[in-house]
């Protein structure tokens, strides 16, 4: 059942669940970041808002640096802070930056192995009326690629808040995926959460799949095994907010058990969370994996929830993803 | 610090020993560039021998100015001036671009002692320089950064996102140094994408425009002097520069921006730097 090492919050599963966005966790931990260690610098392009930098900027002025609209003078400007002893967080919608900068994240900050913090905004279709424009749903696949990069996507806005703040803690290039729209409060002050280290959510005994998500969304893939439970069919849901580097015991461990494999996520199906467990499945235990994602297509505008049902990324969605596995297993 | 005449002297010759290493290290090599390395010789000796603050036995010294080499391509002449600095051994230039080599074919932070920051993509580095300069400033440090820029990269939007940067936060502690050869890989700039009039658009910027001979070390000695007195702005050292310098053959031509010389023409060159193109008779003849 839930499980109880997780010390979810307790709403998690009601009809209204506590709602807060991951980008104000995002805003909270900076700050708290800032407080810590005063090597804390924050940078953002013109979204200062919007990607929650504003409390930073207004506590820290002399810290925080206004780069304009400009994404790749970002990314170098903060390598070469990252370079001289400071922790550059610097902030954009993840469409532009690490979308638009790639390259310059990849040689000045990932090669160069500078102490940059890139945090992705408005990532994911939940973005909703924006338009696919603002939707970034590649972001995780272009950043894990790069040698020397870690990549996090905290599930819920408390889990956001300790993804930032650890990050400033640990040497080296870390980007971290945050979102829009306010979302379920899955954990609590006291739930773990380490990079690196995956946790699991839930487990039904006897579980005879395994889901696997990062974000948001993992509150859907919580709501479709206890719909599962329901049918008679026991599955566990792992938080894997780490993709990069992969808790490889723990998911080689419990997919061993559960015997098949449900990744969820709000990005493209291919180079993904999915795609990294699918590489370290196929290595060491080729099981049936099914992939709830962006089917190789882009968004479109409209609400979020409306977006997640269209694109196949809702609860039934998922229970209909555990049940065709299981029939390959 | 002051440059009399007996150094200014010895770094004239320091440069033109640059010159033959670089050309020696290239044909090593058998890849590489040719036209902005000799182009350079003067600038970098100026900055390593003279204009820095630095320690080759303490490449991390954190009060050292700081060289950021935006062209990274033009590697061989940064590195033949680091290890005649002390920075590592000549011996050592022979490695260029081999397997294993601390001589990247474009420099990379943290393989090679005093190379500041990776480059090579170009238009990154004065956005790199500026964070460096920042670091400086929230640190309290007196630390100046300098960084070579080629004119070619001015294409790129990176470098212009950079430029309003420096000025909107005020980095008078950095400085560009542009080597306007006038020369890119396609041909020179003014007929693959014209960056006239350059100096106008950095003026346009706020930025403190200086020019001056790229070859002549008192007059880049002195505009950095100038770049440190002005404190209201970022100053750029524009340094008109002939690619190829110092080797007939090479000289203003672009062909020369991205290839080595095989062994014959290297003979050539060699012969050319020592003996100041046939000006005088060497003794290598």
């Amino acid at each position: 059942m839930i499980a109880s090492k997780a010390k979810l919050n307790k709403k998690a599963f009601a009809d209204a669940p506590d709602m807060k966005a991951t980008r104000d966790g995002y805003g909270e931990g900076l700050v708290r970041a800032g407080e810590e260690n005063k090597n804390v610098v924050a940078l953002c392009a013109d979204l200062t808002e919007s990607t929650r930098t504003e409390g930073f900027a207004k506590k820290f002025p002399e810290r925080f640096f206004e780069c304009g609209v400009a994404e790749q003078g970002m990314a170098t400007i903060a390598a070469g802070l990252g370079i001289s002893g400071k922790i550059p967080f610097i902030a954009s919608y993840a469409t532009f930056s690490p979308g638009r900068n790639w390259e310059q994240i990849r040689t000045t900050i990932a090669y160069n192995d500078s102490n940059v913090k890139i945090a992705g905004h408005h990532a994911g279709i939940s973005v909703g009326p924006d338009g696919a424009t603002h939707q970034a749903i590649e972001d995780i696949a272009t950043m894990r690629v790069m040698a020397n990069m870690r990549v996090i996507v905290p599930c819920d806005a408390i889990e956001a808040r300790k993804a930032t703040m650890q990050a400033a803690k640990i040497w080296g290039p870390c980007y971290l995926r945050f979102s829009r729209e306010k979302t379920a409060v899955m954990t609590s002050e006291e739930s773990p959460f380490t990079i690196g280290k995956a946790e699991i959510f839930f487990q039904a005994p006897g579980s005879r799949a395994l889901i696997i998500g990062c974000g948001p969304l993992l509150h859907n893939a919580l709501l479709a095994a206890l719909e599962l439970k329901k049918e008679g069919v026991p599955v566990s849901v792992l938080n894997c907010h780490t993709v990069k580097p992969l808790d490889e015991k723990t998911i080689l461990t419990l997919a061993k058990k559960c015997g098949a494999v449900v990744t969820v996520e709000e990005h493209q199906v291919m180079g993904g969370l999915g795609g990294a467990i699918a590489e370290l499945l196929a290595t060491h235990l080729p099981i049936p994996m099914e992939f709830i994602g962006m089917q190789d297509t882009f968004g479109e505008s409209g609400p979020p929830a409306e977006l997640w049902k269209k694109y196949g990324m809702d609860v039934p969605d998922i229970v209909k993803a555990v049940k065709k596995v299981l029939r390959r297993r | 610090m002051s440059l009399h005449e007996g150094k200014l002297k010895h770094l004239e010759e320091q440069a033109m020993k640059i010159r033959e290493l670089v050309i020696e290290e290239l044909v090593e090599a058998g890849s590489g560039h040719s036209a902005g390395p000799l182009g350079t010789a003067e600038i970098f000796t100026a900055f390593y021998f003279h204009i820095l603050h630095h320690d080759p036995k303490r490449p991390d010294w954190a009060e050292r100015d700081r060289l950021v080499l935006s062209n990274g391509h033009i590697c061989p002449v940064q590195y033949v001036a680091l290890a005649c600095a002390g920075y590592f051994p000549v011996d050592e230039l022979k490695t260029l671009r081999k397997l294993g080599s601390r001589l990247q074919g474009h420099p990379h932070r943290g393989s090679l002692p005093g190379v500041e920051t990776t480059s090579g993509p170009l238009g990154s580095g004065l956005a790199q320089a500026c964070g460096m300069a920042l670091a400086a400033r929230l640190d309290g440090k007196k630390s100046r950064v300098f960084c070579i820029t080629s004119d070619g990269e001015h294409e790129e939007g990176n470098h212009w996102e950079a430029v309003m940067f420096a000025k909107r936060h005020r980095l008078n502690n950095c400085t560009v140094v542009v080597d306007r050869n006038n020369i890119q890989i396609d041909g020179n700039t003014e007929e693959v994408m014209p960056l006239e009039p350059f100096a106008e658009k950095y003026r346009a910027f706020g930025w403190n425009v200086l020019e001056i001979d790229g070859h002549n070390i008192r007059e880049l000695v002195d505009a950095c002097h100038e770049a440190e007195a002005t404190y209201e702005a970022p100053s750029v050292i524009i340094a008109h520069t002939i690619p190829g310098k110092g080797v007939s053959f090479m000289e203003g031509n672009y062909l020369w921006h991205g290839k080595p010389p095989t062994k014959e023409e290297a003979k050539r060159a060699l012969a050319d730097l020592r003996t100041l193109k046939g000006k005088i008779r060497s003794e290598h003849e």
